[in-house]
């Protein structure tokens, strides 16, 4: 079969202020490329007639009747423009309301800018600004036009002035142009051909500075970076599914998935068709990964290579466009997105502003809609993250309200230390053994799966109970069984642990791990624990991966303090215990539990009845 | 990695995050070469399976070859395929210009179908270079309750972060396409070689360059009988796509009126 001939193309955003002649330019430009279908001039004519106007370019871009009419562009759009070797896709965001909104949407994602000022009255506020916007969002190569040469006189002066004065303002935030071409959008000038009028330039013509900016490439060449979207299993594959942000693998690899530090090797690459199957994938690749160990992988998980992680951290600096209807104050709490992942937000301070009127940095302690601001992050969960200026994944952020999306930025690393914990990179060092009894061979000989029942609730709602009853009715069943709780683990293992926030989370890691062990050995194993935080059961999980369940062991908080076998809430009532569970210190319920027993609704025998059904359907083999 | 791969894999992407955050989701499948090749990549995406169901909003007024080839494709491969019944003509506002009112038609069976089924997602095959409207949506676009777009007061869409929650009662648009063109779709079509209906192809020197009902969708003069004289065509054609589409032409807004109020 004969290939066809493909084109790339360029994405290229114009900003200006808002009577240089944005909309003329690229309705005339789209008209010199014979970009425009036939017919569309006389249609633009006939609607501009029937607004008492002569023939306007803009209504090119103008889709909406009320755009029209009140002659105000609504929202972004894009314009596909037939030049030379590629296609370039114009961006317009309109300029003067919104403009923040409108250059985010869509245009934050343009290799090049194509900045319009007018000839006559030179660089406006809203020039600078856009600039600058241009220059925030990571938008590095720029070309100027400078529009209306025909109302000049004393052209060429005026150009030499004006080009001069562009070139100064732009340095001073680190742009050099690529170029800064002297055009007339109404009359022609110097877009397709160089001009009569213009006898001392010697080009490029506006179309020519096109074709010299680069289209931005996938960023193979940096870091490995695997955003995972999702878990497949739709057959008998486990798939994890996800984009290759930046850099490449191959199967054999061993990726390392963050957060957590779970490590597999790269058994096989899912082609998306079988006509196409690659041992290698690479950046801009949406992929399918089948791994060599069934490891706990979630969405929003971030694979690397085992030598070059992403940093880890809950707290970071980030470069804030703001665009909620509500001001922002320090102490707000908001869900935050970046990459797959969402945790929560919590504003600590807001270190400087940046109006985007006057350009000025301030300080304040408010950011109010269309502010820029630099503020400092904390998260509920410890994130990989990475310089919004190196990633243009890990480095970006999004901030909802509820249901809105109030604002989104860049990450600033500077001065943030990685929190990836050292026994992580020491495990990188260690090699594993490999055992000559796997686990499978074990559970053949125990007639049964190996797991991890994690019972969690408040003091008091039955989960000691219930571990050790299920355990008796499986152990008499025949079953290979264990329970873990404090007495068994607080006077050994964790007996250098106290009860700071710390320790308490150290304890519920090391239990994690143990369990996991038992698991691994084939047996069933019940842990008794509070374990009030949802992050240290998560990191419980990702221990254990498949086998790992969530039991909710459910009662209100006014029941298991009527129950109160060990007289615990009297003396948290009474002060005498701090930071108790329920009382002075928050439980956080599982969002999605494996399976809820509720021990009020329930008798004893009923729950633990339900349990052993339960466990007897997920272990059985 | 080539272009088309590189806009394949933007669509895989996107398609991967309704997927996974929103739900229930389903796909409006017209039958044409756009949502043919959307649903060509949701194979891909998936590795194989098509995992939400496949609607066609029916007016009962397709070409003949359409509803054959859909028959065709639903069973070959394997698809939770839903022909949902469009309200008769009769039901829709008579102020609208005739030949839009097939599409106010699939506008209220959209809306019912919704709110009958309660979809939170809406795959659709639109794309930005089709109609100066379209070239101003959002990759993720919210609806209200009624299904109104509000394009006045749009969300911002950061980078690929893309909007997934929503209030109750409300459903987004989900257009995996929008950054593709005419052009780019006929070279994947080709590149893939994913079927499409015939009457594309010219015949005794006719052809459909886009398919609507029967009544209101003209053929226009061409001798491209294959894909790469389509491609050819369209390379050199200065006319617009849906030219061929009465209801493009009724009046300045009928298009802006219908999408207003929640046409695709």
């Amino acid at each position: 079969m004969k290939q066809s001939s493909y084109r790339d193309q360029l994405k290229l955003v114009v900003a200006g202020h808002v009577d240089h002649g944005k909309s003329t330019l690229i309705g005339r430009l789209l008209h010199e490329t014979g970009s425009l279908p036939d017919g569309k001039v006389e249609e633009l004519r006939r609607i501009s007639e029937k607004r008492g106007m002569p023939l306007e370019w803009s209504f090119v871009l103008d889709a909406f009747q009320a755009e029209r009419d009140q002659a105000i562009t609504i929202d972004t759009t894009w314009i596909w423009l037939r030049t030379g070797h590629r296609d370039t896709v114009i961006i317009d965001a309109p300029g003067h309301r919104e403009f923040l909104k409108n250059m985010i949407s869509g245009a934050a994602n343009a290799d090049a800018g194509l900045l319009v000022v007018d000839a006559l009255e030179g660089v406006k506020e809203q020039t600078r600004r856009h600039a600058y916007l241009l220059k925030l969002l990571g938008i590095n190569q720029v070309v100027v036009a400078i529009n209306k040469i025909d109302l000049v006189d004393n052209l060429e002066a005026k150009f030499r002035e004006l080009e001069a004065d562009v070139r100064a303002y732009l340095k001073g935030f680190g742009i050099e142009p690529t170029a800064v071409v002297p055009i007339s959008a109404r009359e022609g000038d110097n877009l397709t051909a160089l001009s009569a009028r213009t006898p001392w330039y010697s080009g490029p013509t506006l179309l020519e500075t096109f074709s010299s900016l680069n289209v931005e490439a996938p960023a193979s060449e940096r870091p490995l970076r695997i955003v995972v979207q999702d878990v497949y299993k739709f057959d008998e594959r486990r798939i994890v599914a996800g984009k290759v942000t930046s850099g490449s693998a191959q199967v054999g690899d061993t990726l390392m998935f963050s957060p957590h530090d779970r490590i597999a090797k790269i058994a096989r690459i899912e082609p998306l068709d079988h006509l196409n199957s690659s041992d290698r994938i690479s950046a801009g690749e949406s992929v399918g990964i089948v791994l060599d160990e069934q490891i706990f992988v979630e969405r929003g998980n971030v694979a690397s290579h085992f030598a070059n992680p992403p940093v880890l951290s809950n707290v970071f600096r980030g470069k804030l466009f703001w665009l909620g209807d509500k001001p922002l104050r320090a102490g707000a709490t908001l869900k935050l997105r970046a990459g797959t992942l969402e945790t929560q937000a919590t504003v600590r301070a807001i270190e400087s502003l940046l109006d985007l009127e006057s350009l000025e940095h301030r300080r304040g302690n408010v950011v109010t809609r269309n502010d820029l601001a630099t503020v400092r992050l904390s998260t509920s969960s410890i994130l990989p993250v990475a310089d919004g200026h190196d990633d243009k994944v890990l480095g970006r952020f999004v901030l909802l309200d509820g249901f809105d999306t109030v604002g989104g930025g860049l990450i600033d690393l500077k001065g943030i230390p990685d929190q990836r914990s050292n026994p992580a990179i020491k495990a990188a060092n260690i090699k594993k053994v490999d055992l000559l009894v796997n686990r499978s061979e074990r559970e053949i000989r125990h007639g049964h799966k190996g797991a991890v029942i994690w019972l969690t609730g408040l003091s008091g709602a039955g989960k000691s109970t219930l571990a050790v009853r299920t355990e008796r009715a499986l152990f008499e069943a025949g079953w290979q069984t264990y329970v873990l709780d404090g007495d068994n683990l607080r006077h050994g293992l964790n007996s250098d642990l106290g009860f700071s926030a710390d320790d308490r989370s150290e304890n519920i890691r090391r239990i994690g791990e143990v369990a996991s062990l038992f698991a691994s050995a084939g047996l069933i194993v019940l842990t008794a624990f509070i374990s009030p935080y949802q992050r240290d059961r998560s990191r419980a999980r990702s221990a254990s991966a498949d086998s790992f369940h969530e039991i909710y062991v459910k009662a209100s908080l006014e029941a298991c303090e009527s129950r109160d076998a060990k007289g615990l809430y009297r003396r948290a009532r009474a002060g005498e215990i701090k930071e108790f569970t329920g009382v002075s210190a928050p439980y956080e319920a599982p969002q999605a539990p494996e399976l809820v027993i509720d021990t009020e609704q329930a008798d004893v025998e009923r729950c633990v009845h339900d349990l052993a059904e339960y466990i007897r359907k997920v272990c059985s083999r | 990695m080539d272009y088309l791969s590189r806009l394949e894999h933007e669509t895989v992407f996107i398609l991967r995050e309704a997927f996974a955050r929103v739900k229930p989701m389903a796909m409006l499948w017209s039958i044409g070469k756009d949502s043919t090749a959307l649903l060509w990549m949701i194979r891909k995406c998936f590795f194989g399976h098509v995992p939400f169901p496949m609607i066609q909003l029916d007016t009962e007024m397709e070409l003949p070859e359409v509803y054959e080839f859909r028959d065709h494709i639903a069973k070959e491969w394997d698809l939770d395929f839903r022909a949902e019944l469009c309200p008769p003509e009769s039901e829709m506002d008579p102020t609208l210009p005739p030949a839009s009112r097939a599409a106010a038609r699939k506008t209220a069976g959209l809306k019912a179908l919704i709110e009958r089924d309660n979809y939170r997602g809406i795959v659709l095959g639109i794309r930005r270079d089709e109609q100066s409207m379209r070239a101003k949506e959002r990759v993720f676009s919210p609806r209200a309750r009624d299904g109104v777009w509000d394009f006045r007061n749009q969300p911002p869409e950061f980078w690929d972060i893309y909007k997934m929650d929503l209030p109750e009662g409300c459903h987004l648009r989900i257009h995996p396409l929008l950054h593709w063109t005419e052009l780019d779709i006929w070279r994947y079509t080709l590149r893939e070689r994913i079927p499409i209906v015939p009457l594309y192809l010219a015949r005794d020197g006719w052809r459909y360059r886009s398919l609507g009902e029967k009544n209101i969708t003209t053929p226009i003069r061409s001798e491209a009988s294959s894909i790469e004289e389509i491609i050819a065509e369209l390379e050199q054609t200065r006319t617009p796509e849906r030219a061929g589409r009465t209801m493009d032409h009724d009046s300045e807004d009928s298009f802006e009126r219908l999408r207003a109020s929640g046409y695709m």
